[in-house]
């Protein structure tokens, strides 16, 4: 058992909502679609489910062309955004819908709604009806009515987005254990890169409308193929630099010259762009090889435990991760650290040719 | 500020005069109606709403509206379902004109239509039928039904539809189990607006009917006997068709509002 999308497309008029996807599921994973809005998630999820068909390309599951079977043949199941529950029915009523459907006996749709309806908390709600329910509960419903009949490839798009940030972290905690007990495979859509990376499993980064890594969670975030998908899975978002080696310099706005160090020596001539992650910032010299750079701070955001600085080096803006508090005026002017061993270097193409020592040593 | 209430006061009883002098004459005699000016009945009958109960030309009027009125709401409603189920949901060739055009049926007076319907009625055999009316009022009812049930049915998200579909419902069985139950109140409404133009609807009812089928509000305009009015009956008459219509609002009244407004609220 396992979805594929062969080289699927969809056009709606002139513009590609995804162009040439190819993917593959394999059940029993938690499976990421990352990307900002309309970054074509939700179109790609349709078209898994039999909502939409593509205008090009196949979908396949377990080695079957399904891509013009009609939905309700699909055995799918979805979990929108919004709170979706039928508020004709009770809470029990919606998880036992799509078992009534299938003709399912009495006393077997009492004992799956009853299990499932245990696994999600959702015990003493049964006889309410969704709209005296919280938002979280709703959500938990929606969840449940996907869970109960067993579907084969479960779609979440974007389930937490609208919940509280407490109820997000208790069911981010919860659905990874949910998901491992069904073993069907999911699809969940998200635009949050800190969402994935809490989840793990495997993501596919999204952009405009085409796949542009697909692989372990983890994998993806550190060794990250090109500068959107690096762009793609950062948060907060990555710094870059776009620089040019030249005779064995490397220049940004042919002034301000980048020490070669580590790989970046043996890079040939040519327009780079350097990228770091907001926590590889530094505002005190750790190693004597640490680059130091005067900037501007436009803003300190402070949550506590850690504070971003976003300050301006040179026309650039760039994100500082410091951990505690940090208080500093508006336009001051700071020093700030750059270590040379965490950079992603990416070519002119956006293709990754340097990543930092830390991670290519593992 | 302790007159405000004055103004609203003075304004309901401004509108509610003329119900009031209704009532009041179809509790009267012939012979008090005429000779005096009493605010309320001096000698106190019913004997004008007997003769409505107990003469069937009268009360078979009654009979003949509710029986188009009824066919007409159960028409409108039935039709007006699927095309705005299809208004609301998916987007056609000249889907905004053709909605549009719709309710411009609506603004046509119904004088207009009333030669071609007799004609094609009387040249077919439907004339004076309780179906002839109550097709001829699905001419400005059924745009209505749609524009209403369209305004009730956008408020339902669409991926209610599409959970159904995914969990496994076929249409009809989505549509009657899951979102006439959701636009119920939806439903009521325009059944109610349905009743009532067509309820009030004079020119129409009158054209197309000659005994068998002839509404009340024709028989109310052409009771003039040789004796002169018959004051206090007519009074009873009016009384009696107004009834209909305030318990049908009583029922739709907590969203008769919404209806107004087409379902776009």
């Amino acid at each position: 058992m396992q979805l594929e999308l062969r080289n699927v497309s969809k056009k709606v008029g002139k513009s590609f909502h995804i162009s040439n996807v190819s993917l593959l599921f394999e059940p029993g994973a938690l499976n990421i679609l990352l990307g900002p809005t309309l970054s074509g998630k939700t179109t790609l999820m349709r078209l898994m489910a039999g909502l939409d068909q593509p205008t090009a390309g196949t979908v396949h599951f377990s080695g079957k062309d399904v891509t013009g079977v009609k939905v309700q043949k699909r055995n799918a199941a979805m979990v929108y955004q919004q709170f979706i529950n039928y508020p004709n029915l009770t809470v029990f009523e919606n998880i036992a819908s799509p078992l009534r459907i299938a003709k399912i006996g009495k006393t077997e749709i009492k004992e799956r709604v009853d299990k499932v309806a245990s696994l999600l908390k959702l015990e003493n709600m049964l006889g309410r009806n969704p709209n005296e329910l919280s938002g979280g509960q709703q959500q938990r419903t929606a969840i449940a009515r996907a869970l109960v009949k067993g579907a084969d490839l479960v779609l979440l798009d974007e389930p937490l987005a609208n919940l509280d940030y407490k109820l997000r972290e208790e069911l981010r905690e919860e659905l990874p254990r949910i998901f491992a007990e069904t073993g069907a495979i999911f699809v969940y859509a998200t635009t949050e890169p800190s969402e994935a990376l809490l989840l793990g499993g495997r993501t596919a980064t999204l952009h405009e409308g085409q796949v542009t890594q697909f692989g372990s969670t983890i994998d993806v975030f550190t060794k990250p193929n090109n500068l959107i998908t690096a762009r793609t899975l950062s948060d907060p978002p990555l710094n870059t630099l776009p620089v040019v080696k030249l005779n064995g310099r490397m220049l940004y706005k042919s002034h301000v010259e980048i020490p070669l160090i580590g790989k970046l020596p043996q890079l040939p001539d040519d327009n780079y762009t350097i990228a770091f992650r907001p926590h590889n910032l530094y505002l005190n010299r750790r190693k004597n090889t640490d680059i130091r750079v005067k900037a501007k701070v436009a803003i300190t955001e402070i949550t506590g435990s850690e504070s971003y600085i976003h300050t301006d080096v040179a026309g650039v803006r760039w994100v500082l991760l410091a951990s505690g508090v940090h208080k500093f005026g508006i336009n001051e002017t700071i020093d700030i650290f750059l270590d040379p061993d965490t950079f992603y270097v990416f070519d002119r193409n956006e293709s990754l040719v340097v990543m930092p020592e830390t991670v290519a040593g593992v | 500020m302790r007159w405000k209430w004055t103004i609203p006061a003075i304004y309901i009883i401004f509108i509610l005069v003329p119900i009031y002098w209704l009532v009041n004459m179809s509790l009267k005699t012939n012979a008090e109606i005429l000779s005096v000016f009493s605010l309320w009945p001096q000698d106190l009958t019913f004997a004008n709403y007997m003769v409505i109960f107990t003469d069937p030309s009268w009360y078979s009027g009654y009979i003949n509206s509710m029986i188009y009125v009824s066919i007409n709401v159960v028409i409108s409603v039935c039709f007006a379902l699927p095309a705005a189920y299809a208004f609301s949901r998916y987007t056609f060739v000249g889907d905004k004109h053709l909605f549009f055009w719709l309710l411009t049926n609506r603004m046509a007076p119904p004088a207009v239509f009333a030669l071609p319907f007799f004609q094609l009625y009387s040249s077919i055999g439907l004339f004076d039928t309780h179906i002839a009316v109550a097709l001829a009022h699905c001419l400005f009812n059924l745009p209505l039904a749609v524009w209403i049930l369209e305004g009730f049915m956008s408020g339902i998200p669409k991926e209610i539809d599409e959970t159904a579909f995914v969990d496994g419902y076929s249409w009809p069985r989505f549509f009657v189990k899951i979102f006439i139950p959701n636009i119920a109140s939806g439903i009521g409404v325009t059944a109610f607006f349905c009743f009532m133009f067509s309820w009030v609807e004079l020119l129409l009812a009158r054209t197309l009917t000659a005994v068998n089928a002839k509404p009340i509000s024709a028989i109310m305009t052409r009771t003039v006997s040789a004796s002169g009015l018959d004051w206090g009956v007519l009074s009873a008459a009016g009384v009696l068709t107004i009834v209909p219509g305030a318990l049908v609002i009583w029922f739709v009244r907590n969203h008769i509002a919404k209806g107004f407004a087409l379902g776009r609220v």
